[in-house]
């Protein structure tokens, strides 16, 4: 399973579990890691309903460009489904 | 008068933490008297998830990765699902989702969480202080290999870095590659090579 996906590049204010650094980068799903309740809903004791969470892999060259300590190291970082786009 | 020189011992001196509370101390004061109060919780279970969350320490954790190092079945079923590996060695770590990223000679782990300090701490205890700085958080994700550097981490250049953002549910643990010379040791002899900063991936397990 390697699909490619987009982190949306919006800036919702509040409780956000996606970091502002890879908010508009690519990356491929690692692995799927079932239904979690929205912590950006759980934050403020709202009703929270069950999203699905997967694990995104980034290249630094993607997330950090030219400025990349080494382009072909990768980050993993959990991203709500919410969050991200298919390509 | 600022206590900026040295005490006679040649230590600096440090502030006594004798000063009033903040909001937020009192905030949680004000919450675990009224959850006592309504009779929710009662002082001995306050005190009781105290003593629990102080007994567990990075052995925990070292425990699951030397049992890992010795038995390839716990291995396959520890970065399989780390949770229910942890459990299973007798660990009660609550409703921790682990997930255990194991370390070769292709590839380093290196754990952080940008957002704010998630931590497995229902198997390795209290995060160092350091983990949880602002310095650590930003750089982790930028420049790892200087970072390790710093840490004293010194990799083949074909080894590749895993940076690992616990930004939401699940948490990190690295098992670290059992050291060389080792082929003798049992498992608490190996518990005994792994440090809290091998199972963060900012440090190496010790050489028996």
């Amino acid at each position: 399973m390697s699909e490619r996906v987009r982190v949306k590049a919006m800036m919702p204010p509040g409780h956000v579990r996606t970091p502002a650094y890879l908010r508009g980068k690519e990356g491929v799903i690692e692995r799927a890691l079932g239904h979690f309740r929205n912590p950006e809903q759980l934050a403020y004791g709202l009703p929270a309903e069950e999203k699905p969470l997967y694990r995104v892999r980034f290249t630094m060259a993607e997330v950090w460009g030219e400025q990349a300590e080494c382009p072909t190291d990768t980050l993993d970082a959990e991203i709500y489904a919410h969050w991200l786009e298919r390509l | 008068m600022p206590h900026d020189h040295l005490s006679p011992s040649g230590h600096p001196y440090r502030k006594d933490n004798d000063h009033p509370l903040t909001y937020w101390q009192t905030m949680e004061i004000a919450v675990r008297e009224l959850l006592i109060e309504k009779g929710v919780l009662t002082p001995a279970e306050v005190t009781a998830q105290i003593e629990a969350m102080d007994a567990r320490s990075p052995a925990n954790g070292a425990a699951v990765v030397a049992r890992a190092w010795v038995d390839p079945d716990f291995k396959a079923r520890l970065l399989e699902d780390a949770s229910a590996a942890s459990r299973e060695m007798g660990f009660d770590i609550g409703p921790l989702h682990l997930i255990a990223v194991e370390n070769t000679k292709e590839i380093h782990n290196l754990i952080v969480c940008t957002l704010c300090s998630c931590y497995p701490r229902n198997l390795l205890g209290l995060p160092p202080d350091w983990y949880k700085t602002r310095a650590y958080r930003s750089r982790a994700v930028r420049e790892p290999r200087k970072i390790l550097e710093e840490f004293g981490v010194t990799l083949s250049d074909k080894t590749k870095i895993r940076v690992h953002d616990s930004t939401a549910d699940m948490r990190y643990i690295v098992l670290p590659a059992r050291p060389e010379g080792t082929d003798n040791m049992d498992e608490a002899e190996l518990a005994a090579l792994v440090t809290r900063d091998s199972m963060i991936g900012t440090g190496l397990p010790k050489q028996p």
